[in-house]
């Protein structure tokens, strides 16, 4: 099995239903995908579309009533056990009473690395999402879009080579999200990371993919799968090119097909 | 600037309350004990001015409600112009008073983080333990208080550990009750990354919940501290404790001396303040050296 073909994330006729007092709850039916190393997998939709979910039982956070999924060859429960994977929230989640450092030596500290393994990780990781010099800050002397960035930082911090990203810029403004999508480019160019990745923003997903998931909801499911024909090296002009807006074209043609607004 | 500011909206609004209270006290202190001073009057057969009789209000030995200064004054000269060991000293009384109250604050409050720590991990314990700890609190203090002063005597425990014991009674609850708050205030997405970390209960309660609680743990302490002053004095009630403010307190209610009363209610109340104080001093440093936003 060569390089890029390994299978990261693998799931087949996937399915999560949440059972509720209103009746069961499709988040998730017969989702097929295969995410190969190195990809930068973007999952878009209106919300309750399951792309969200579909996240949540890659990590182990949910877990799927129907199908089969594997991540990196595991269940997504061993997976989780072996620390396969960094999980960025849609806030930044940073613990108020850490420094910043000290909240990229949290996951370095729980799994047991040495004080100075842990000091020499949050220096590379630091540099990694240009924060260094902010080291002994508090979050609430942060911006939002740097809090982020640290929040990227701690789940870089102890090397695992799927990065899970729960719409990490949903709550920061346009400007500041331009320049962090540039640098997850960046980053993810230089650590060669897997990524996953939602939003629900059509730009932010064909900038940053090589492939899109366009899902719908009702119940959750994958209407599109996108190979995204944009050059590695993409600076933030390249959102003006036909290309890219022949890609941003289809992927709004995927959600609107998948989604009635009779509902 | 700052201390003009401070001047004006800190120490200003207090001393207008202050004022407004002595104010109604010197008012109540005069109609409670004018009708004893006219029978004492008419009986004597002295006719006296207004003020004259103003003045006789506020000078009784045993006035009904003792005015402000009468109070004041016993207060300086039962604190500083008396030796600590002399048995009139309030700052002796004060000292038993609260050395029994900071050994049943410590014990509250290690009890109810216990309680608390246990609540939130096992199951079991949130449904059995809860009720019955609101329920301890229903029973009237004063009727639970004479008894256990009168089991643990039975079985020759007397002086500090009986009262202390009240105390841990009244302060365990609110420490309870606000660090089960406390250790469940993280928010879902926090307990979720420790889960993404694979971590184990103990590294979520050290890391997270713990830390988390602290503000709500000091919160509590404040209200702690005070039941605790009020376990200790309950304590020394029913006893005929021989020292202690609330064998002031019942010293002064058989002989009728109010002033002794009030004086020892007045130097409680001081206590009381300045421990809740000195808890509000702690909380600050201790959120100062968490990185705690400046307020």
């Amino acid at each position: 099995m060569n390089e890029s073909s390994f299978s990261v994330v693998s799931a087949k006729k996937l399915g999560l239903t949440f059972q509720t007092s209103d009746g069961p709850v499709h988040a998730l039916s017969n989702v097929d995908l295969d995410v190969k190393r190195g990809d930068f997998v973007s999952f878009i939709g209106p919300s309750g579309c399951g792309k969200t979910t579909f996240l949540r039982v890659i990590a182990d956070l949910e877990k799927a009533t129907a199908g089969e999924i594997t991540v990196n060859g595991m269940t997504p429960e061993e997976a989780r056990k072996s620390r396969s994977y960094g999980y960025v929230f849609q806030a930044p989640a940073l613990y108020p009473w850490r420094t910043i450092e000290k909240n990229i030596a949290l996951p370095l500290e729980i799994m047991g690395h040495s004080k100075m393994e842990r000091a020499s990780r949050v220096a590379r990781t630091l540099d990694l999402v240009n924060l260094t010099g902010f080291s002994k800050k508090y979050p609430w002397q942060l911006s939002g879009g740097m809090q982020q960035r640290a929040s990227i930082a701690r789940a870089l911090a102890f090397d695992a080579d799927l990065l899970l990203m729960d719409e990490p810029f949903g709550a920061l403004d346009e400007i500041v999200r331009d320049h962090l999508n540039e640098q997850l480019l960046k980053l993810w160019a230089r650590t060669r990371k897997t990524i996953c990745f939602v939003t629900h923003s059509i730009p932010e997903a064909v900038y940053l993919s090589t492939k899109i998931v366009v899902m719908s909801p009702r119940p959750g499911r994958v209407t599109d799968i996108i190979d995204s024909t944009l050059p590695k090296e993409r600076p933030l002009e390249i959102r003006e090119t036909p290309e890219f807006l022949a890609i941003a074209h289809r992927v709004r043609e995927g959600l609107r097909a998948g989604h009635s607004y009779e509902e | 600037m700052q201390k003009e500011s401070l001047v004006r909206h800190r120490i200003l609004p207090v001393m207008a309350i202050v004022l407004i209270i002595v104010l109604a006290w010197y008012a109540g202190a005069y109609f409670m004990n004018a009708p004893f001073q006219r029978d004492l009057d008419r009986r004597a057969n002295v006719t006296s001015t207004p003020v004259e009789f103003l003045q006789k209000t506020m000078a009784q030995p045993k006035p009904v409600v003792p005015a402000p200064h009468q109070v004041m004054q016993n207060l300086f000269e039962n604190t500083v112009m008396r030796s600590l060991t002399s048995n009139r000293s309030l700052v002796y009384h004060g000292w038993v008073t609260l050395s029994s109250t900071m050994v049943g604050f410590a014990a509250g409050t290690l009890l109810g983080m216990l309680i608390a720590i246990g609540i939130v991990h096992v199951k079991t314990l949130d449904r059995s333990l809860m009720p019955w700890i609101i329920a301890s609190q229903m029973v009237p203090i004063l009727a639970v208080a004479p008894m256990v002063i009168v089991v643990l005597g039975a079985i020759n425990i007397t002086g500090l550990i009986p009262k202390a014991f009240i105390s841990t009674y009244l302060s365990f609850f609110p420490v309870a009750v606000g660090m089960v708050k406390g250790l469940r205030s993280p928010e879902l997405i926090q307990l979720d990354l420790m889960r993404t970390y694979n971590a184990t209960a103990a590294q979520t309660f050290w890391k997270l919940r713990l830390p988390a609680s602290i503000p709500y743990l000091f919160t509590s302490m404040k209200v702690a501290i005070a039941a605790s002053l009020v376990g200790a004095i309950v304590g020394e009630l029913p006893t005929g404790a021989v020292a202690g403010l609330g064998s002031k307190l019942l010293a002064g209610s058989y002989y009728s001396q109010t002033i002794d009363m009030w004086a020892a209610l007045i130097a409680g109340s001081i206590l009381a303040a300045l421990l809740v104080a000195l808890v509000g001093i702690i909380e600050r440093i201790v959120e100062k050296s968490r990185g705690g936003r400046p307020a």
